[in-house]
Parts: structure tokens; sequence; C-alpha cells
């Protein structure tokens, strides 16, 4: 028996050490929330948040995450009101099939909250001198969210989710539509 | 994967005494590269012992005023440690180059010095591979082997050492410190990793049952306009095709120190020592570069499908080495 703190609650599960935390969320409680995508770390559809930073489920065992917070995409909401970044995935087409989704939204909650407490990335020009929400580029967007592929290709509307969400003003999804709507 | 039975270690010497007693008993730390592997059938372990729990998470300072970095220390608290990001910046690049958030938040210094190749035969149980069960050859030395070795490979392994952060590890003279149930030893780390010779099955220098304790890193006062350049087949989240580890230490156009190490072209992490001798002394200009990157390379044997990586090489170690006789930055 091993216990795990989903969304706040605390969960008794009968598995094996093999489990991983992905196969223990989607068939053990029932959380399909969380994507599998390709099972071996190299597609992101698995994020979770495990104390607050993000994770691929499929890369650890359950059994190893006993006493950890663990945050699923179905965690992020409160009742009926969406977690900004959800809003923001919404607002600005962040998806198309909607598969890498949870992912994507899970690892975004985590860029926001990494940029806030100043990390830097591969591309960040000086390492000393972290860059800010409000200025955080789309190059820097783009290598943060490296760990998430979409396989819809909805980049543009997922880096313009995460512009809206870091209180930048994206590009309105309008600006690229090719054809006219008819009313 | 095969099931297993598992236990958390209460202690370093109770993990060492478990590993030690029984070579079918593994580490796992983060988990990122073994659970992989298990999935693969690549290893097959009876027991698995978890180390994530012990408390080897601090960086410190050393008495030298280098810096004591704890097995565990994940790989993205080590490339955001201030002191890192400032004093040794080639190594907070190389670890940021590396994998992606998710997977530099789990995976610890240990597991990454420990990771094993990338080579798909390796990955594949349907292939005979000498690193994965000895003596039943090495098909990538004639198959398709564009990622492979083109320096210090044998007619065993032709299989390259996928880790970034180790490059910049190597390049700063860092040391490994493990543990044994003989007790404690340290191992220079250009002595860490080994050459494939005929025993591609061993990675490494450790003896059965050791853990990583900690990585030392000696004060490097040139390490500041350390750079690193990694170049591979989409701009994140790709293993390297050939990556540099460069630093500079200049007395105006003069050179008086260097270090240069290469990733992606080796069963290990390869210091361009020849290379480092010959540009102490020179002016720093292009044409130093691409005369150290000419030494660096001249004992290259590229393989039917991986020429490419000699030039490549070249141009990185010039453009790495001009880069950090600028001061560093993105390269
Ligand atoms: C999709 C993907 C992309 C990646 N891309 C990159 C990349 O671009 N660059 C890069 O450098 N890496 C990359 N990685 C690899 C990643 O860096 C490693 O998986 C990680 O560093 C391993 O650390 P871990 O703590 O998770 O190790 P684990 O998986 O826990 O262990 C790995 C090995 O180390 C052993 N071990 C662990 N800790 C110790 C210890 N203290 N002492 C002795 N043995 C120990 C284990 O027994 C095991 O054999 C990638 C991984 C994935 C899945
Ligand atoms: S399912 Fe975990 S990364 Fe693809
Ligand atoms: S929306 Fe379909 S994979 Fe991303």
């Amino acid at each position: 028996m091993i216990r795990l703190k989903i969304n706040g609650q605390l969960q008794t599960l009968n598995v094996e050490p093999r489990v991983t935390l992905l196969d223990a969320l989607r068939e053990n409680l029932g959380l399909t929330g969380s994507k599998k995508g390709c099972d071996r770390g190299q597609c992101g559809a698995c994020t979770v948040l495990i104390d607050g930073q993000r994770v691929y489920s499929c890369l650890t065992l359950a059994i190893m995450q006993e006493g950890k917070e663990i945050t699923t995409i179905e965690g992020l909401a409160t009742g009926d009101n969406l977690h900004p970044v959800q809003a923001a995935f919404i607002d600005n087409d962040g998806f198309q099939c909607g598969y890498c989704t949870p992912g994507q939204i899970c690892a975004s909650v985590a860029l926001l909250d990494e940029v806030k407490n100043g990390s830097v990335s591969y591309v960040t020009p000086d390492l000393t001198s972290a860059p800010q929400l409000a200025s955080l580029s789309e190059a820097e967007i783009k290598e943060r969210l490296s760990g998430n592929l979409c396989r819809c290709s909805a980049y543009n509307g997922i880096v313009a989710a995460v512009q809206q969400a870091s209180g930048q003003n994206p590009p309105s999804p309008a600006a690229s539509n090719l054809g006219t709507e008819v009313s | 994967m095969n099931n297993f039975a598992y236990v958390r270690a209460n202690s370093v010497e109770d993990a060492v005494s478990r590993a030690s007693q029984d070579s079918n008993v593994m580490y796992i730390a983060g988990g990122t590269n073994l659970v992989d592997r298990m999935k693969g059938f690549l290893d097959e372990p009876s027991q698995l012992v978890d180390v994530s729990r012990l408390a080897m998470k601090k960086i410190e300072r050393t008495q030298e005023g280098g810096l004591k970095i704890g097995a565990l220390v994940t790989n993205t608290d080590l490339a955001g440690c201030a002191e890192v990001r400032s004093n040794y910046p080639m190594l907070s690049r190389s670890i940021l180059a590396g994998a992606s958030q998710q997977i530099r938040n789990m995976a610890t210094v240990g597991g990454n010095l420990m990771q094993r190749t990338r080579c798909p035969y390796y990955y594949d149980t349907a292939f005979a591979c000498n690193k994965r069960q000895p003596n039943t050859g090495c098909p990538a030395a004639t198959g398709i082997n564009r990622t492979h070795a083109i320096l210090g490979a044998s007619e065993s392994c032709v299989a390259v050492n996928p880790s970034d952060m180790c490059v910049a590890l190597a390049a700063l003279d860092a040391e490994v410190k493990v543990r044994g149930v003989a007790g404690e030893r340290q191992i220079p780390f250009v002595d860490f990793h080994r050459l494939p010779g005929n025993t591609p099955n061993r990675d490494t220098n450790l003896e059965p049952g050791e853990l990583i304790t900690a990585v030392i890193l000696p004060p490097v006062s040139f390490a500041k306009s350390g750079v690193y350049l990694k170049l591979r087949d989409r701009a994140s989240y790709a293993f390297a095709l050939i990556s540099v580890a460069a630093a500079l230490e200049l007395s105006g156009e003069q050179i008086k120190n260097a270090r240069v190490a290469l990733g992606g072209v080796a069963h290990k992490p390869w210091r361009a020592t020849e290379a480092e001798e010959f540009l102490k002394g020179k002016r720093a200009d292009k044409s130093t570069f691409s005369q150290a990157a000419e030494i660096a390379l001249k004992d290259a044997k590229p393989l039917a499908h991986n020429q490419f990586k000699v030039k490549l090489s070249k141009r990185a170690i010039s453009r790495a080495l001009s880069v950090s006789a600028r001061g560093g930055g993105v390269v």
C-alpha cells in the first residue's frame, strides 16, 4: 500500500513498485487528465506538478512520490473558476485536438512561477540577470516550454496564452486569421 | 518493465551496504534515466535502492574557495545556483542546454554522471550490443552511426556519452567523491568515465556498489569567461550532436590559460588538453583558435555517417573560444 497526496486529497493505492506515477493517476485513480503520449519522457503530455515543480509523471515511480504534494490538471481550477492559465489557453486558441493541453497548461503554470522566482534559461543573455514576466521574450517562452510537444502545432496560440498569463498583450488570434468571417 | 523490490535508503551507509551485497541491486535518484532504461528492458534490477531522500542536497563552499555539490542536488538547482551562474557560467549553461525543465527538475547530479548512452542500438534489445551484453557485437560500427563517436572509439563500441553537464565538469577539473564499503575516495573527473576499449559495458570507474556522494568544483579564476555551445538537430530538448565547453584567461591579447572540452564525440567527455597547451601564450585571434581546433580533432576517425562531426566540432571550438575571448555569454 502506498499513500499519495493528490490535488489536496490523501489517496491509498495498492500498486507494485514498478507502477509509474502516470499509470497510478490514470489507471488506479481515474485521473485521466494527465495524458500518455510517449511514456518515455519525450513529449510532456504527462506533466504534473510535484511540490510545485513540473515533472514528467511517466518517468517517476508512484512509490517514490509518497508524502509529496502532487497537482494534476484536475486540481488547477477552483470549482467552476478556471485557473488563469487555463482561461488564457482558451482565449488564445492554445490547442487543437487538446491531447497535449493538460501537460502544456501544467508546464505553463510552473513556468510562470519559475520566472517569478528569478530562474534563467539556456537563451538568457546574462545569467546574472533573470528576465521578468512582463518582459519575458518569445524566445524565452519557447525555450522554457520546449519540453512539451504539440503534434497539432498549436504553438502560436500556446505562446500567446503564456504571454497573456504573464500580463503581456499577446497578438490577437485574429491577426493571423486568413479567412474573413461572414456574419 | 519487470517488477523489483523497492527500498528507501535511510543513510549513505545503508544504501552502500545494500548495493554492495548483490550486483542486481541498483540505485535510483531522479529516475529520469533508469525508469526509461527499465521500460526498455535494458536494466532489470531485482531491487531498487531509492537514495533520493538522503541528505546530499546541499551546495557548499569549500575551504579552497570552490564548491562541494551534493550528489542529489537537482540539475535545476545546480544550474540556478547564484554562485554557479556568476562564477561557473559554462556549467549553468551546459545543464540548461540539456533535456527539458521537467527532466532537470527531477534529474540529480549523481544520476547525470551515471546516465548511459543514447545509441539507438543500445536502446533496442532486438540488436546485439557489447555495452548491453558483452561479446555480442556492435551493429552501430557498420550501421547508421550519424550520432556516434569520432574520437577514442574502439572496435567493440562507438557510442558517445550523452551528458552536457559532464562536458563542463571535465573542463572545470571537477572531482567526484564516492563512497563504497571500503570507505571514501575522490576521482578526478577526467578519470571518472572510461573509453570503451574492449569493456564498453563499463561506462565509469565506479566499483560495484559505490555511491556518488558529491562533486567538488575547484576555484577557477577565469571560469567567468566560460561558455557552452551545443549543436543539435533541433533548437531545444535534443541531445547534442556535438558540444563545446570553453574558457580563456587573457592578459591583454595574450592567452594565459585555456580550457576546452567536447561532448558528443566520444565515450566520455573529451578534454582537449593538447589544444589547451597550444593556446597558452598565443594571441587570442581567429587563426589561433582555428589552429587549436585542428589540434583538438587531429586524431578524429569518423565513421560512415558522421564525417560532418569533424568540421562541425572544429568550427564550434573556434566560435566558443571567440565568444569566451570577449568575456563569455550566449554563444
Ligand atoms: C527525453 C530526454 C532528453 C534528455 N536530454 C538530455 C540532454 O540533452 N542532455 C543531458 O545531459 N541529459 C539529457 N537527458 C538525461 C538526463 O540528464 C538524465 O536522465 C538525468 O541526468 C539522470 O539523473 P537521475 O537523477 O534522474 O538519474 P536516475 O535515472 O535516477 O539514475 C541514472 C543512473 O545513475 C545511477 N545513480 C543515480 N544516482 C547515483 C549515485 N548517487 N551514485 C551512483 N549511481 C547513481 C542509477 O543507478 C542509474 O544507473 C535526457 C533525458 C530524457 C529522458
Ligand atoms: S508521456 Fe511522459 S513525456 Fe511523453
Ligand atoms: S493540441 Fe493536439 S497535440 Fe497539441
